[in-house]
């Protein structure tokens, strides 16, 4: 593995003050990735803001790794603008009710992505400010991007307005 | 032939059907649903190359109480449909509708959840363009379609 100085003094930090909640670091096509345990989240993306200035949080993704244990993932990306460096953090979560800590008290941003996650993916972020769907209506029953979600949808799911005009 | 020779010159009869078509086909003005990329074709379709003035109808009304063709122009997913048919149904008769471009017709390339396959699911649309963006001539064909067919209505009734 080829890591920068910084992300190097990341994962140093990290194995030394946080060993037990971190499973696994790996690098793909380029970018560094650190599988942790969930419920460690919010402390460590305090303590990655805090000590190595990762003041900017891009994206909050999800993912479904449909047939595998733990089947959700949650994925943020990280960066650094004074190292120019960038990161991804991952937890895997349960399949039944699958439930992570919001990180909206360490970045305000993480908001709206979490509640992008929670409509798509059907992932429940405690403690978020506002838990609702940001896409969907808020009365549809189902999560589009898991991948049992046919192509269409369902028929019938959503309405549409009615084309006899109203007469009142 | 009847009146016409006791009129003298400088008058013309007619059908008060052919003069009432004859002014709301000259004089459509449409309500611009533009909901996607289309609607930059559909600007195009107004502005001065294609100038859809030649056919009366470069008075795009963002008022549905002021206007008589709907063009949809772009994809319309579940959220929007509603907004689509409230606006639809402040327009005052006689209306047609538009339907441009692959995503309006039928869905196009958004074959998911989130989008409606084609406005047609609950709006009367008079005429399909297609293509992915459409010319803004294709529009233009459209528009002369949707005057051929004002121009066949039968737009006065007898009040029973
Ligand atoms: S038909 Fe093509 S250009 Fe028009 S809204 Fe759909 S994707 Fe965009």
């Amino acid at each position: 593995m080829e890591l920068s100085e910084t992300l190097q003094s990341v994962v140093d930090d990290l194995s030394e003050n946080y060993s037990e909640h971190l499973i696994d670091v790996y690098q793909s096509t380029g970018d560094t990735f650190i599988r942790l345990q969930p419920d460690s989240i919010v402390e460590v993306c305090k303590y990655i803001k805090n000590e190595h200035h990762f003041i900017y949080l891009a994206d909050i993704l999800g993912a479904d790794r449909f047939t595998s244990e733990e089947r959700f993932e949650v994925i943020y990306n990280i960066v650094s603008l004074r190292d120019r460096e960038r990161l991804f953090l991952k937890v895997w979560l349960e399949e039944e009710e699958p439930t992570v800590d919001s990180i909206t008290d360490v970045w305000q941003s993480a908001s709206w992505h979490e509640r992008q996650v929670y409509d798509m993916f059907g992932v429940r972020f405690n403690n978020h400010p506002d838990m609702r769907r940001i896409y969907m209506p808020e009365d549809f029953d189902y999560y589009p991007l898991r991948k049992e979600f046919p192509l269409l949808g369902i028929p019938g799911s959503i309405e549409l307005p009615s084309s006899t005009p109203d007469t009142e | 032939m009847g009146i016409e020779n006791s009129l003298g010159d400088g008058f013309l009869t007619t059908k008060v059907d052919s003069l009432t078509n004859w002014a709301r086909s000259n004089a459509a003005w449409p309500m611009p649903m533009g909901l996607a990329c289309c609607a930059i074709e559909m600007m195009a379709f107004a502005a001065p190359k294609y100038d859809a003035a030649r056919f009366g109808s470069e008075v795009m009304r963002f008022s549905p109480r002021q206007s008589d063709l709907m063009i949809v122009a772009g994809w319309v997913n579940y959220k929007m449909a509603h907004a689509v048919r409230r606006i639809w149904d402040q327009m005052p008769d006689p209306k047609w509708c538009i339907a441009m471009g692959a995503c309006a017709s039928t869905g196009g390339m958004h074959r998911c959840y989130g989008v409606v396959q084609g406005c047609d699911n609950f709006l009367p649309v008079d005429a399909y363009v297609s293509g992915c963006p459409p010319r803004p001539d294709a529009l233009l064909h459209a528009l002369m379609k949707i005057q051929d067919k004002i121009r066949t209505e039968h737009s006065t009734k007898l009040d029973t």
